[in-house]
């Protein structure tokens, strides 16, 4: 046994992509084992590893955790990633709950129709644009500082840069008035650990595609129809 | 100004009633706003109130609180109810994550279409009764402790607790397999906060009803 947190979930981003990230930008090396089939899957429900039978799944300091939410709160104050004080963590959270709630436009994006992915792409960007980027090129605007909370690099910087990376996918342009977002994108990706994970042959998982949606569907015996926002 | 958390949500329990349930657990008396109209939350949002133009919108401490769980760690953190350590934290988050996942369902369910209703309603009764329950069970079976993690009333139990009740307003029976919901469900009832918050009169929301659900779309209409 290594020691090392190992993560359970399919070969793509899906809910462990965040957990990825952050582990990566504390520096933290990681196992990962791929759920490929059916069987898979319910050997590890079984087995009791699965508390809501759901991943992800990190096993890490003797936990098998589950739920992405806690599973990166524990990572971000393990590495402290968190804030010194009950305050900034309150700012982290809700900076985190923003990027998380854009984050999950696009979860889903992989899963629809074609037609459906026109729309939800348009949605994307206009919630990026309007209503979170916004908010965030006000922040460090008012403050002047590096990173989100307290002077110091955490959680929330680097919830962010996956979220901006994310929306690019979707609209190469979509920095363009958000001079300070454009300063920090780069920035923080220059952070070495982070410049590692960008780095071709690095743990970060590729842009969904149709073979990925096939493993989770015939995993998670997720046949039916999903919708867009 | 009292210095008391203010609360500002619609009249009712949507995303802001498990804020209600911690605040009173920790008996920590609160004020409330009701949106009643969509220019009282357009005006919200042109005050530059609510960081992502959403609410529940809590006033804490000197700040403008946003996004349900954020709002939520932090008074589990000040008046601590998130456990002793890290692991019993994480302990927490985990049971909440999940609890919070089956009101999900509730939350939604009187915004489904009355032909979706019923398979809903099924849907909740299965996850309660399949998934979310028996994990529990056996938590507090195994340990044999009044509370879910550490010996200790913490957010995992408020959670729980109001997860029970709101699932019982659907499926009366849920609980039948669950003797140790059971006791646990009694206990909370028992312990003078959330006595208090279950009494008439106390600023628990009644189960959401046409009105509310109109309020709603009224509300937050694009």
């Amino acid at each position: 046994m290594s020691g090392k947190p190992k993560l359970y979930y399919f070969d793509g981003r899906g809910k462990m992509e965040s957990i990825r990230w952050l582990l990566a930008a504390a520096g933290v090396e990681f196992e990962e084992e791929f759920l490929e089939t059916r069987e898979q899957y319910e050997k590890l429900q079984q087995g009791g590893s699965l508390i809501f039978q759901q991943v992800p799944m990190v096993e890490i300091d003797g936990m098998k955790m589950v739920q992405t939410r806690a599973i990166l709160s524990f990572i971000a104050a393990k590495y402290n990633l968190y804030g010194k004080d009950l305050k900034e963590r309150a700012l982290i959270d809700m900076y985190v709950g923003g990027t998380d709630d854009l984050m999950g436009f696009i979860l889903m994006f992989p899963f629809l129709s074609a037609e459906d992915k026109e729309k939800q792409r348009a949605f994307i960007v206009q919630k990026a644009t309007s209503r979170y980027f916004p908010v965030y090129e006000k922040v460090l605007k008012d403050h002047g500082q590096d990173f989100l909370v307290g002077n110091n690099f955490s959680w929330a910087d680097v919830h962010l840069l996956e979220a901006i990376l994310m929306v690019e996918e979707k609209k190469s342009d979509v920095l363009s008035g958000f001079p300070q977002l454009q300063a920090f994108k780069a920035r923080i990706s220059s952070i070495p650990t982070i410049k590692k994970f960008l780095e071709p042959g690095s743990q970060r998982k590729p842009v969904p595609d149709d073979k990925y949606v096939e493993t989770v569907r015939r995993v998670l015996r997720m046949y039916y129809d999903i919708k867009a926002n | 100004m009292s210095g008391k958390p203010r609360l500002t949500y619609l009249n009712g329990r949507g995303r802001m009633e498990p804020i209600r349930w911690l605040l009173a657990a920790a008996g920590v008396e609160f004020e409330e706003v009701y949106l009643e109209t969509k220019e009282q939350y357009d005006k919200l949002i042109k005050d530059g109130f609510l960081l992502f133009q959403q609410v529940p919108l809590v006033e804490i401490d000197g700040m403008k609180m946003v996004q349900t769980r954020a709002i939520m760690s932090y008074i589990a953190g000040k008046y601590n109810l998130y456990g002793k350590d890290l692991k019993e934290r994480a302990l927490i988050d985990m049971y909440v994550e999940g609890i919070s996942d089956l009101m999900q369902m509730i939350l939604m369910f009187p915004f489904s279409p009355p032909d979706a209703k019923e398979k809903n309603l099924d849907s909740i009764k299965e996850r309660a009764t399949n998934r979310y329950f028996p994990v529990f069970e056996k938590v507090l079976k195994q340990h044999g402790q009044d509370f879910l993690v550490g010996n200790k009333f913490s957010w995992a139990d408020v959670q729980l607790m109001e997860a029970i009740l709101a699932v019982e307003e659907k499926v009366p029976t849920v609980l039948s397999g669950f003797p140790q919901l059971q006791v646990f469900k009694t206990k909370m009832s028992n312990m003078p906060t959330i006595k208090k918050f279950l009494q008439p009169g106390s600023p628990r929301k009644p189960p959401p009803d046409a009105h509310y659900v109109e309020t709603v779309l009224k509300v937050f209409k694009k």
